[in-house]
């Protein structure tokens, strides 16, 4: 019992604040050892409490959070992880020397039947017949260890799909209504998206680079700006399946690096100039300043990659912990503290909400922001 | 000597994962309360600019904020990971 309920518990914080504990609640593997090392009085008190209850499955605040936040093979809406309402997604796997195998993502089941969210899962391709393994902790893998490629449509690639279609049908009749009523005052979407679109031309591309040579970037400028509005907005729709798709590295790797590509592409004598050999510094210096400058044209990206996915996970994560607070509050200090707990975690959670639809546009502006500054930098002309 | 004890008890494990997070939230909050700081002042001055130092002031704030939340993704490695 004490093992049990030793291996599924760990306090990471107590922190005495004016006579008021709270409590942060997490497992992990070193909890036997910690337990145990126990010198002060108010941790165990507290472990004592949540012993009462030991019967229940113990709330874990990592197992909640994570799958929410990771990218998965099914999109969840609500329940178990296992026996909850989610829809499947087809998964693609090329075998190399085999073929390609072709399944829903449903198709996963666990050996013993169980549905705990720990269960290794299950699934033998209908084309190469080869045996792909689902473990939660280490991903996908096959039994006789074939290497294959994991081309499955998963959570984020399916959002992206849905937002790539919704950007071209509402963009397309956007830019059509124009040509059909030439001269008239936009009307309904039209009229919704067009501040937008002048926001990013009169106020990020035109005054940062330039009004001859915006109009060469602009494009990118506004398709990047939208991609990131809608997926933000749409990982911040409720129950229907939590998208962290601009919270995936994986996708903002691949922003940041059309962004690197363009800026070198695009790079002038001058930029590379200042980048290597920059104007009006003395020799001895330059030996300093060089390789930060070229360490910094890869840090740049680099950085912009990780503001995105930091910031779109982050808020994600702080309204999760917000819903985490309600249920450790409740295995904790009893049902009344958790009551309680939720109608100060729903004001919260209303006001991060709110906090993060600013985010959301916030992030697809800095992000549209530090891209088109990138491109006047590379653009410049010299003024010496 | 207990607020000793209770900071050995949070620093064994992943509790110093948490410290740095705090320590993260101090540098942005000053960071970013500085630039706050500096753009009202400005903007006081000189209303006519609002509109520049608006946009410079999300600017800097974003940057400030990517450092920190570097701190933050550290920790989360170190809690997850």
């Amino acid at each position: 019992m004490i093992t049990e309920f030793a291996k599924q518990f760990v306090f990471t914080a107590l922190i005495l604040l004016g006579g008021l504990n709270f409590v942060a609640a997490q497992t992990d593997g070193h909890e036997e050892v910690n337990h145990n090392n126990h010198s002060n009085h108010d941790v165990q008190d507290t472990s004592h409490n949540s012993q009462d209850d030991g019967e229940h499955k113990e709330f874990v605040a990592k197992d909640f959070i994570i799958p929410h936040i990771a990218d998965a093979n099914e999109i969840h809406f609500f329940g178990d992880h296992h026996s909850g309402f989610s829809a499947p997604l087809p998964m693609i796997f090329y075998v190399e020397g085999k073929g390609f195998d072709l399944f829903m993502s449903s198709k996963f089941h666990s050996e013993d039947g169980s549905h705990d969210e720990h269960a290794v899962l299950t699934a033998v391709g209908p084309n190469t017949g080869t045996v792909y393994i689902k473990n939660p902790e280490t991903g996908i893998s096959s039994t006789k260890g074939e290497s294959f490629y994991d081309i499955s449509i998963t959570k984020s690639v399916f959002g992206m799909m849905f937002i790539m279609a919704l950007l071209v049908i509402t963009l397309r009749s956007m830019a059509r209504s124009y040509s059909k009523y030439p001269g008239q005052a936009p009307k309904g979407l039209t009229n919704v998206l067009e501040p937008l679109v002048l926001f990013v031309r009169d106020d990020i591309a035109v005054p940062i680079i330039g009004k001859y040579k915006a109009d060469k970037f602009l494009p990118f400028l506004l398709t990047t700006f939208f991609f990131i509005v809608a997926s933000n907005l749409l990982g911040l729709i409720p129950f229907i399946g939590g998208f962290n798709i601009t919270g995936t590295v994986g996708v903002t790797i691949v922003l940041a690096f059309v962004v690197f590509f363009i800026t070198t592409v695009n790079g002038n004598k001058n930029y590379w100039g200042h980048l290597f050999w920059p104007p009006g510094v003395p020799n001895l210096v330059k030996i300093l300043v060089v390789p930060i400058e070229v360490f910094g044209m890869f840090l740049k990206p680099t950085v912009l990659m990780i503001r995105l996915t930091a910031n779109m996970t982050a808020g994600h994560i702080i309204i999760l912990s917000f819903v985490s607070l309600v249920f450790i509050f409740n295995q904790n200090y009893g049902a009344v503290a958790g009551f309680g707990m939720g109608i100060f975690s729903t004001l919260f959670m209303i006001f991060m909400y709110f906090l993060e639809l600013l985010v959301a546009f916030l992030q697809a502006y800095v992000f549209t922001l530090l891209a088109a500054i990138y491109f006047a930098d590379a653009t410049q002309e010299a003024h010496h | 000597m207990e607020l000793l004890s209770i900071l050995f008890e949070v620093t064994t494990g992943h509790g110093l994962a948490a410290l740095g997070a705090g320590a993260a939230a101090i540098g942005a909050g000053i960071g970013v309360g500085l630039i706050g700081k500096g753009a009202l002042e400005s903007m006081a001055r000189q209303p006519e600019s609002s509109d520049d130092l608006r946009a410079n002031m999300i600017l800097a704030a974003a940057l400030v904020e990517g450092v920190a939340l570097f701190g933050i993704i550290i920790c989360l490695l170190v809690v997850l990971g």
